[in-house]
C-alpha cells in the first residue's frame, strides 16, 4: 500500500511529463495544461496522505525498490525515505506547484509550445519528489541533477532567444561546480561509513567510538559546496538573478520556492554530519550571513522588478544557511516554508503585472497598478510584510528566530543579518510603491490595456497569500508545532523552547522597528518625494556599482571563462599542432634514414670493395684486441 | 554451442554481403550483424546457465600456438557491446548512398569479426592477429569512403595507420619474449609466469604504447581527431564505439594481469596521465569548430577517465571502467549519428553554419538533448552509473584524484551545452532542417533506450562482468 503510494506519489508528474511531451500537442495548450496541473495535485493527495500517517506514527517509512548501483563494499539501492522531513517538503513542493502549475494554465496560453513548457514543469516536479524521498545520496543526488536541468530548460525555454539560453547554461554549469563538491562528499561519507543510506549513517554515525573528525569535516564542506551551488549562496550565486530569463511562473517555483531550498534539505538531512564539524557550520553562518547581506544590498538598486526578487531570494536563503550553520535546523526549515509562501505569492504577483504590461519588467515603467489589479496588489502587499518581518505575518516569526538564534550565538552575524533584514523591508516596499502607487508611467497604449488578472492568475495568489499571512502559526515563539514534528529528525536537542524574557522581547521589537524603518524611508523617498530610480545612464556612483552587482559576473567572466577559453585557443593552436608534428617528424626521420641510406645503395663496386675491406680491417683489429 | 559462431557468422556474413551485390548489401549485412546479436544472446543464457562456451584446439605446433577463444563475463559484455552496435551502424547509414557499397558494408563485418576476435583471443598471437587485422578494414573504410579533401584524408589515415601499427608492434616484442619464457602463447600460462619486476617494466611500457596509440591516451592521440573527422560516419562509430575499447580491454585483460608488479609500481603516473587526458581532452574540446572533432576530443576525455578507472587496480575502478566503456560506446555512436544527420541535411559539420535547428525539428532536438546528457553523465543514464563508479574507485586512491577527474563534469557540461546552442538554439535558421525519417529516428531511440534502461537497472551487467573482473584482480594480486 505504502510503496504504491509512494510511486504514485513520485511517477503522477512523470506520467504527466511523457504524456505532454507525446500527445501534448495534439490535445490542446488548456487540456495539456490541466493534465500537467493533474498530475502534481495527484502526488499532492498523496503527500497529505503520508502526512496524515507520519503525524499518527512519528517512526519513517523505508522502501527499498531495488539495487542500482554496486560499490566494492556497498550497494545503493533505489529507494524511499518518508519521515518527518521529506513529507513537509513534499507537501508544500507538490502544493504550490500545483498552484503553480494551475497560474501557468493562463499565463502561458499564448506560448505556442504550452505543452513542452508543462512536460518540463512536471519533468520537474519528478526530480524534486526524487531529490526529497529519496532514501540515500545517490537517489537525492539524482533529484539534484535532474532539477537543474528542469531549471535549465526552463530558463532556456525561450530558445530563439541566445541570451536566455546563456542563462540557462550558466545556471547549468554552475550548478555542477556545486554537484562536484556534493559527489566528493558523497565519496568520503562511502568511504567512510561504507553506506550511502541515512539512517544506515545516522546509526553508523552514533555509534561509532572514533570518528575521523578531519575526514567528516572535509565531507560536510563539500556538501556544503555542494548545497552552494543549488541554493545561489556566495560564491556560486551569479546564476540565479540571470535564471530570471525563464518564464515567470518557473521563477517562482523553481528559483524561489522549491528547487533552491534543495540545499538546505540536504544540510537538514544530514545534520547529524554537520554537527560534528563545527568549523564547517561557521564557515555556513558566515557565508549565509554575508550573502544574505550582500545580495540585499544589491537588491537595493535593481529597476527589473524580478531581479529584485531574485537578489531578495539570494538573500533570504542566505539567512536559512545562516540559522543552518547555528545549528538551528528546524529554524531554517521554517524559513523555507513561510518563504515559499510569500516569495512563491511575491513572484506570481510580479507575473501578474508583467502579464498586465505585455511583458514589461522595468518598474520605471510602471506605478499606479493598485487601482486597476486589486487582488495582485493585496496580495502582494500581504507579502511584501510577511518579508519584511511585520507581524502578524508568517515572515516575522520565522525571521524573528532566524535574528534571535543569531542573537544568541554571535552579535556580529545578528548585526549583519538585522541590516539585511532592514534593507529587505526598504527594496520590497520600494518596489511595491514603483508598481503599485502614484501615476501609471508607461506607454498610453499599454494603459489602455491595464487589466487585472483572470481568475486561474489570482485564485493562487490568493491562496498563497493567506499561506502567507498564517504561516507562522506552525511555529510560534513559545508553542512551537513545527519543532515538535521535527524533532525525531535530529540528535541534539532541538533548542530549547526560548523562555521569553526581556531580551526576546526586545530583540523581537528590534527587528519589527527595524522593518518599520525600512518601510519608512521607502516611503519618504518613493511616496513622499515621489522619486523614480534613473535611467541606466544617468547612475553614477556606488549606485552603480550595485546596480552592476559589485561587477562579480565581470570579474568570474574574466577569471575563469576567459582563461579557460584563452587556455583552449593556446592548446588547439600550439599543443596539438606541435604534438602532431612530433608525430609526424619521427616518420620523416625513417624517411630521411631511408634516403641517406639509398644513396650508400648505389651498385658502384668499388665502393662495396671499399667498404668490404674496411669491414674486414676492423674485424681483425678487434680479435687482435680482444686477445 | 560455442563462441566460435560469432566468427563463423560474420566473417562469411562478410562474404555474403560482398557477394549480394551493391544493392542488397546493406540488408544482407544487417541481417548478418542480427543474426551475430541473437546469437551472442543465446550464449550469453548457455554461459549465465554455466554452460562453457569457450574454444581451444591446438592450431599450429612450431611455435606452440593455440585457437583458444575464452568467453567469461567480461569478454561477453564486449561482445554484446561490439555486436549490438554493428546492427545499429549499419542501420544508421541505410540512408546514404556508398559506391561500391558491397565493399563497403563488407569491410564493416569483416572489422566486427576481427573485434569480436580481438576480445575473445585467449591465445596471445591470436589475440594479435585479430588486433592487427581490425586495422585493415577501417584503413580502406577510412580512405575511400570519407570525406573532405582526398590528400589531407589519405595524409590522415596512413598516418593513423603506421601509428597504430607500430606502437601494436612493440606488443608483438612483448608477446614474443613472454613467448619465451612461458613456452605458450596462453594466457593462463602467461598468468603463471613469475616475471621480475624490470621485466614486468618493459612488458608493461610495451603492451602501453601499443595501448596508449589505440585508445588513444595523451600525448599519442594527435591521429584520433583528424581520422574521426575525415572517416565517414560508419567509420567514426566503429572507431569510438567499439575500436577504442579495444585498447581499454586489451589493459584489463592482458597488461594488467601480466605485468601487476609494474602496474602497482607506477601506479599513479599512469592514473595521472587519463586524468590529464579528461582535462586536456575537455579544455581543447572548449574551441573546436567542427562538430566531429569536437566529439573526438570529447571522446579523449571520456576514455582518459576510463584508463584512470582501469589503473586504479580495484575492483570498483575495473567495474566503473568496464560499464562507462560500454555506455561511452552507445552514447558516442549516438552523437556521431546525429553529426551525421546534420550533415544530410545541411552538407557541413562546421557549427557555425548551423543553429536555430530545435525550433524546426523538435524530435530531433530532443533525442540530441538526450545523448547530450548522457555523455554528461546525468544520472539515471548508463554514463552515469559507469562514471560514479570510476570516481568512487578514485576518490580511494586519493581524493584529488576524484577531484581532478571530477572536473570532467563541469568542463563536459560547459563544453557540450555550448556546443548544443551553437548547433541547435538561437533564431529559426532561414535553411530547412527536415525531422528525423523513421529510420534514424528509430536508431536513435534504440541507443537512448539502452542508455537509461542500464542507467536505472546496469545490475545485470554489473553481475555479469563482476565475477570475472575479480578473477582478474586476484591475478594481478597475486604476487605482492
Amino acid at each position: 500500500m505504502n510503496t504504491n503510494l509512494a510511486l504514485l506519489l513520485l511517477l503522477a508528474p512523470f506520467l504527466g511529463f511523457l504524456f505532454n511531451v507525446f500527445f501534448g500537442k495534439s490535445i490542446g495548450k488548456t487540456t495539456s495544461g490541466v493534465i500537467g496541473t493533474l498530475a502534481v495535485f495527484t502526488s499532492f493527495l498523496a503527500s497529505a496522505y503520508f502526512f496524515a500517517v507520519i503525524v499518527a506514527n512519528p517512526e519513517g517509512i523505508q522502501i527499498s525498490l531495488f539495487d542500482w548501483i554496486q560499490i566494492s563494499n556497498f550497494k545503493v539501492d533505489f529507494g524511499f525515505l518518508l519521515d518527518q522531513l521529506s513529507i513537509l517538503w513534499l507537501l508544500f513542493v507538490t502544493g504550490i506547484g500545483a498552484l503553480i502549475h494551475m497560474y501557468s494554465i493562463s499565463y502561458m496560453h499564448d506560448d505556442e509550445n504550452m505543452h513542452k513548457y508543462f512536460a518540463y514543469l512536471n519533468l520537474f516536479i519528478f526530480f524534486m519528489i526524487t531529490l526529497v524521498i529519496g532514501s540515500n545520496l545517490l537517489v537525492l543526488f539524482i533529484g539534484w541533477e535532474g532539477v537543474g536541468l528542469c531549471s535549465y530548460l526552463l530558463i532556456g525555454f525561450w530558445h530563439k532567444n541566445q541570451e536566455f539560453n546563456d542563462a540557462a547554461k550558466k545556471a547549468f554549469i554552475m550548478n555542477r561546480i556545486g554537484d562536484l563538491g556534493l559527489l566528493i562528499g558523497i565519496f568520503i561519507i562511502g568511504s567512510l561509513f561504507s553506506t550511502l543510506d541515512y539512517a544506515t549513517l545516522k546509526t553508523a554515525i552514533a555509534g561509532a567510538t572514533d570518528l575521523n573528525m578531519y575526514w567528516i569535516s572535509a565531507a560536510a564542506f563539500a556538501l556544503f559546496i555542494g548545497a552552494c551551488g543549488k541554493s545561489a549562496q556566495i560564491p556560486l550565486y551569479t546564476w540565479l538573478p540571470d535564471a530570471m530569463a525563464g518564464p515567470t511562473p518557473v521563477s517562482a517555483l523553481i528559483h524561489a520556492a522549491t528547487m533552491v531550498t534543495a540545499g538546505i534539505f540536504m544540510i537538514t538531512r544530514l545534520n547529524f554530519v554537520f554537527d560534528l564539524a563545527p568549523d564547517v557550520q561557521n564557515i555556513i553562518a558566515i557565508v549565509g550571513a554575508v550573502t544574505s547581506l550582500v545580495a540585499a544590498t544589491i537588491a537595493l538598486v535593481q529597476t527589473d522588478i524580478k531581479k529584485v526578487l531574485a537578489y531578495s531570494t539570494v538573500s533570504q536563503l542566505g539567512l536559512m544557511f545562516l540559522a543552518l550553520g547555528l545549528g538551528a535546523y528546524e529554524v531554517a526549515v521554517f524559513h523555507v516554508i513561510t518563504h515559499a509562501f510569500f516569495k512563491a505569492c511575491l513572484f506570481l504577483g510580479s507575473g501578474s503585472v508583467i502579464h498586465a504590461l505585455h511583458g514589461e519588467q522595468d518598474m520605471r515603467k510602471m506605478g499606479g497598478l493598485k487601482k486597476v489589479m486589486t487582488i495582485t496588489f493585496v496580495t502582494f502587499l500581504i507579502s511584501s510584510l510577511a518579508i519584511s518581518g511585520i507581524p502578524p505575518f508568517s515572515g516575522f516569526f520565522s525571521k524573528d528566530e532566524i535574528l534571535m538564534v543569531a542573537f544568541e550565538h554571535n552579535k556580529i552575524l545578528w548585526f549583519i543579518s538585522s541590516l539585511a533584514s532592514l534593507m529587505t523591508a526598504f527594496y520590497m516596499f520600494r518596489l511595491l510603491y514603483l508598481t503599485f502607487f502614484k501615476e501609471f508611467r508607461g506607454t498610453a497604449e499599454q494603459k489602455s490595456h491595464l487589466h487585472e488578472s483572470p481568475a486561474l492568475i489570482t485564485f493562487p495568489l490568493i491562496v498563497l497569500a493567506i499561506l502567507a499571512t498564517l504561516g507562522g502559526l506552525i511555529s510560534l515563539p513559545t508553542n512551537s508545532w513545527l519543532n515538535e514534528y521535527l524533532a525525531p529528525l535530529f540528535t541534539k536537542v532541538a533548542t530549547e523552547e526560548h523562555h521569553f524574557g526581556t531580551t526576546e522581547y526586545a530583540l523581537m521589537l528590534v527587528a519589527v522597528i527595524g522593518g518599520l524603518v525600512g518601510i519608512g524611508i521607502a516611503y519618504a523617498k518613493y511616496i513622499k518625494q515621489n522619486q523614480v530610480p534613473a535611467e541606466d545612464a544617468a547612475i553614477t556612483g556606488f549606485t552603480k556599482v550595485l546596480y552592476d552587482k559589485y561587477y562579480v559576473d565581470e570579474i568570474y567572466d574574466f577569471l575563469f571563462v576567459k582563461s579557460i577559453n584563452g587556455l583552449s585557443k593556446f592548446f588547439r593552436d600550439y599543443v596539438e599542432t606541435t604534438l602532431t608534428s612530433l608525430v609526424f617528424g619521427l616518420g620523416q626521420v625513417t624517411n630521411e634514414i631511408g634516403f641517406q641510406g639509398k644513396k650508400i645503395q648505389n651498385g658502384s663496386i668499388g665502393r662495396y670493395l671499399f667498404a668490404f675491406v674496411l669491414g674486414m680491417c676492423a674485424i681483425v683489429i678487434y680479435l687482435f684486441l680482444a686477445q | 554451442m560455442n563462441v566460435s559462431i560469432l566468427l563463423i557468422i560474420l566473417f562469411v556474413g562478410a562474404f555474403a554481403t560482398y557477394l549480394a551485390g551493391d544493392k542488397l548489401a546493406s540488408k544482407v549485412a544487417l541481417f548478418f550483424s542480427l543474426s551475430s546479436l541473437g546469437c551472442a544472446i543465446v550464449l550469453l543464457n548457455q554461459f549465465n546457465a554455466g554452460e562453457n562456451i569457450s574454444v581451444i584446439h591446438q592450431w599450429i605446433n612450431q611455435p606452440n600456438i593455440s585457437f583458444a577463444l575464452l568467453a567469461d563475463g567480461l569478454s561477453i559484455a564486449m561482445l554484446l557491446l561490439t555486436l549490438a552496435l554493428t546492427p545499429i551502424i549499419i542501420f544508421s547509414s541505410f540512408e546514404n548512398e556508398y559506391k561500391n557499397a558491397k565493399a563497403f558494408y563488407a569491410l564493416i563485418l569483416f572489422m566486427a569479426f576481427a573485434m569480436v576476435g580481438t576480445f575473445l583471443a585467449s591465445d596471445g598471437l591470436l589475440y594479435y592477429i585479430f588486433w592487427e587485422l581490425s586495422l585493415i578494414p577501417i584503413y580502406f573504410i577510412a580512405l575511400i569512403w570519407g570525406n573532405g579533401d582526398a590528400e589531407e584524408r589519405k595524409k590522415a589515415v596512413i598516418k593513423f595507420f603506421i601509428y597504430t601499427l607500430a606502437g601494436s608492434l612493440f606488443m608483438l616484442i612483448a608477446f614474443v619474449y613472454l613467448y619465451q619464457q612461458a613456452g605458450s602463447f596462453l594466457l593462463e600460462d602467461l598468468y603463471k609466469l613469475n616475471l621480475s619486476s624490470t621485466e614486468q617494466l618493459w612488458i608493461f611500457l610495451a603492451f602501453f604504447l601499443a595501448y596508449a596509440i589505440k585508445i588513444p591516451l595523451i600525448p599519442f592521440h594527435t591521429w584520433q581527431a583528424s581520422v574521426y573527422q575525415k572517416a565517414p560516419a560508419v567509420g567514426t562509430m566503429l572507431l569510438s564505439g567499439i575500436m577504442l575499447k579495444m585498447g581499454l580491454y586489451s589493459v584489463i585483460r592482458w597488461q594488467l594481469p601480466i605485468a601487476p608488479l609494474a602496474a602497482k609500481e607506477y601506479m599513479y603516473i599512469f592514473i595521472s596521465l587519463g586524468i590529464a587526458g579528461v582535462i586536456y581532452g575537455s579544455i581543447v574540446a572548449l574551441r573546436q569548430k567542427d562538430l566531429k572533432k569536437l566529439l573526438a576530443y570529447s571522446s579523449l576525455a571520456h576514455v582518459g577517465l576510463i584508463a584512470a578507472g582501469t589503473y586504479t587496480l580495484t575492483i570498483d575502478g575495473l567495474r566503473g571502467a568496464v560499464l562507462q566503456m560500454i555506455a561511452h560506446g552507445f552514447v558516442v555512436v549516438g552523437l556521431f549519428f546525429i553529426s551525421e544527420i546534420i550533415f544530410r541535411r545541411y552538407e557541413t559539420r562546421t557549427m557555425a553554419e548551423m543553429g536555430g535547428i530545435r525550433s524546426q525539428s523538435p524530435k530531433f532536438a530532443s533525442m540530441f538533448l538526450l545523448l547530450v546528457l548522457a555523455s554528461v553523465a546525468l544520472p539515471t543514464t548508463f554514463n552515469f552509473v559507469g562514471e560514479f563508479t570510476v570516481l568512487y574507485s578514485l576518490s580511494q586512491i586519493n581524493l584529488w584524484f576524484a577531484f581532478l577527474g571530477g572536473t570532467t563534469i563541469i568542463l563536459g557540461a560547459y563544453y557540450m551545452l555550448k556546443m548544443y546552442q551553437q548547433v541547435m538554439l538561437g533564431e529559426t535558421n532561414t535553411k530547412v532542417f527536415m525531422d528525423v525519417t523513421f529510420k534514424e529516428g528509430f536508431a536513435l531511440v534504440l541507443i537512448l533506450a539502452v542508455l537509461f534502461f542500464f542507467g536505472m537497472y546496469p545490475k545485470p551487467i554489473t553481475d555479469l562482468i563482476t565475477p570475472s573482473l575479480e578473477n582478474i584482480i586476484t591475478q594481478i594480486n597475486r604476487i605482492n
